[in-house]
């Protein structure tokens, strides 16, 4: 384990009892984006910064974003490469330090000239995967991916010597594929996949995501599978989990978006994540400003640590997770992968080829397309077609949905917390929407 | 309700969106919708370079070209997609619409002209009523009335 790096700071930062906190945040202009990131280094909770490219940049049309730029038009993002090293390294000083290290985030099925860039500039953390950044995102094909992103990795892992000893970083996105309603076991299984890409291409410090889901239970038994996976196979490196707070639909109310959020904060600290990626009040209606990605930080953060101080009361029979079989799913889709090729990357493509992988409802041409999956009665995600996923068969066999069902689906969470937002209207600070026992201690 | 027909006036309708958009629920949302309005639907997934549009239009020769985006660039790339599109003779007459989130700082109504000049016949941005209106476009659409000129 290094000393320095993203990756450290974020393990120190859990030995010490504090869930690190992070913004989605990227603009277009260099002052702008270093205003933001000196807002979220001065934030009260732990915190490590953000930058997310614009779109153009993430498809590497850089002229396209050097144009805009030039027009005067507002990107969506951060144009990393269109801006170049010199400017970026000029926004991040005075920021940019071992106890704020900062992400980049880009979305890319090719982040060479992202990497490039970061690299430059004297950032040496991002996130993504061959898999997650590729099938949800694009039309570029998987084997094309593969190919880039283990270039990439190579590369990112190699600069470790010109980033002033700084480890360099990955975070899988494989545990946020299309941000809703993919089973768990198969987020686990991918964001693992990813994680196990990464360390075949030198990388030594990395992160496993898992998006916030429908039901807090089934959440903490993916969260508890994904901790067990990674100390299972990554031994050796140095790794930690970072949960992303609901990435669907978002709750329109403000008090519905905070209500999930704290769900979520809560959700990170129960389930042993040492990250949390937070959203806003304003997500649901546009790009937040500073100050509501300030106040949603700062918020997760004392949701976190009031529930940190909760568990330490806690008997041990709280932190019990129940086994639906999750792990076990998780296991079998991993194992499967694992032995079709001692090299990830054609794993990976085989897998994807014979339908062993197949995410519901993403249109990549190089996923089979044969899985569904529907929120029960429970509010829990579940498989309604396997597909040809090596695990047992889903729950129902009807798998057609109308535009309608898929609506609801989509907006299943905002709408119950929108509801129990309207219900607790007045009362502070919220209370959580799922009575968790920990309330019990405090 | 969408209105009955049988197979055989079932219509063809090209789904897309812009070069530098990668959202997909839209499209899927969608394709189910223009399905209950019987159209066979071509959804072309995320990400659309103008030039494969084009050529999946001017293949295709569908009755509805319709383009969802939700990332914010709309209002920059509408305007090369429908003078694309317009260039190509065959795909003069074809009913075009444009909806979801088109800028970054959400709706700015005065652009709707800018879109509309571009060759779109109309436009549906995200607010309440819109996927109604939408639908009754659809079914104006499909009983050949040109109820959104």
């Amino acid at each position: 384990m290094s000393a320095t790096g993203f990756g450290s700071f974020v393990t120190a930062a859990r030995a010490a009892g504090h869930l690190v906190v992070q913004p989605r945040m990227g603009m277009s202009s260099p002052d702008e984006m270093r205003a933001g990131l000196m807002a979220v280094r001065r934030a009260r909770p732990t915190t490590v910064g953000t930058i997310t490219v614009d779109s153009f940049t993430r498809g590497n049309n850089h002229a396209a974003a050097q144009n805009a730029l030039s027009g005067g038009e507002r990107l969506n993002g951060y144009p990393i490469v269109a801006h170049g090293p010199r400017t970026t390294a000029a926004l991040l000083d005075g920021i940019l330090s071992p106890d704020f290290p900062i992400q980049v985030r880009h979305g890319s099925p090719d982040p060479r000239q992202v990497f490039a860039a970061m690299v430059k500039a004297g950032l040496s953390a991002s996130e993504g995967g061959p898999v997650s950044y590729c099938l949800p995102y694009g039309r570029c094909p998987l084997r094309e991916s593969v190919h880039a992103w283990g270039a990439a990795c190579d590369f990112l892992a190699e600069a470790r010597a010109g980033t002033d000893g700084a480890e360099p970083h990955m975070e899988t996105f494989g545990g946020c594929m299309l941000g809703q309603l993919c089973p768990p076991s198969l987020l686990v299984a991918l964001s693992v996949l990813e994680a196990l890409f990464f360390r075949q291409h030198g990388l030594r410090s990395v992160s496993l995501s898992y998006a916030q889901q429908t039901d807090p239970g089934q959440d903490l038994e993916a969260l508890a599978a994904l901790s067990r996976l990674a100390g299972d196979l990554l031994a050796g490196l140095d790794w930690h989990i970072v949960l992303y707070a609901y990435m669907g639909l978002y709750p329109k109310t403000a008090q519905g978006a905070r209500l999930l959020l704290g769900e979520a904060a809560r959700l990170a600290v129960r389930g042993g994540a040492a990250r949390l990626i937070v959203k806003t009040q304003a997500e649901a209606h546009r790009i937040p400003t500073i100050a509501e990605t300030i106040e949603a930080l700062e918020y997760a953060g004392a949701v976190a640590g009031h529930t940190a101080a909760a568990r330490l009361d806690a008997p041990p029979s709280y932190r019990a997770v129940t086994d639906t079989g999750l792990h076990a799913e998780a296991s079998l889709i991993v194992d499967a992968v694992l032995g079709l090729h001692p090299d990830l990357g054609r794993a990976l493509l085989r897998a994807f080829q014979q339908g062993l992988l197949d995410v519901p409802f993403c249109l990549h041409p190089d996923n089979h397309g044969r899985t569904q999956a529907f929120i029960d009665d429970t509010g829990r995600l579940r498989w309604s077609d396997t597909g040809a996923l090596p695990i047992r068969r889903g729950a129902k066999g009807d798998g057609q949905m109308s535009s309608a069902t898929l609506l609801a689906a989509l907006g299943h969470v905002s709408a119950k917390f929108d509801a129990a937002g309207q219900v607790r209207r007045g009362r502070t600070p919220p209370k959580p929407l799922v009575a968790h026992t920990e309330e019990r201690f405090t | 309700m969408p209105p009955m027909y049988s197979r055989g006036d079932r219509r063809k309708a090209v789904l897309t969106t812009i070069s530098s958009d990668s959202h997909t629920w839209n499209l899927i949302f969608l394709q189910l919708l223009l399905e209950e309005h019987r159209y066979q639907v071509h959804n072309l997934g995320p990400c659309v370079p103008v030039e494969l549009l084009v050529a999946e239009c001017s293949a295709e020769l569908p009755h509805l070209i319709v383009v969802s985006t939700v990332n914010g660039h709309g209002f920059h790339e509408a305007g090369r997609i429908g003078s694309a599109l317009r260039a190509v003779p065959a795909l003069e007459g074809v009913p075009m619409v444009i909806g979801g989130k088109l800028g970054i700082d959400g709706w700015q109504p005065e652009r709707r002209d800018e879109l509309l000049a571009a060759g779109f016949d109309a436009v549906f941005h995200d607010e309440p009523g819109q996927l109604a209106a939408f639908s009754g476009f659809l079914e104006a659409a499909a009983a050949g009335t040109r109820l959104y000129a």
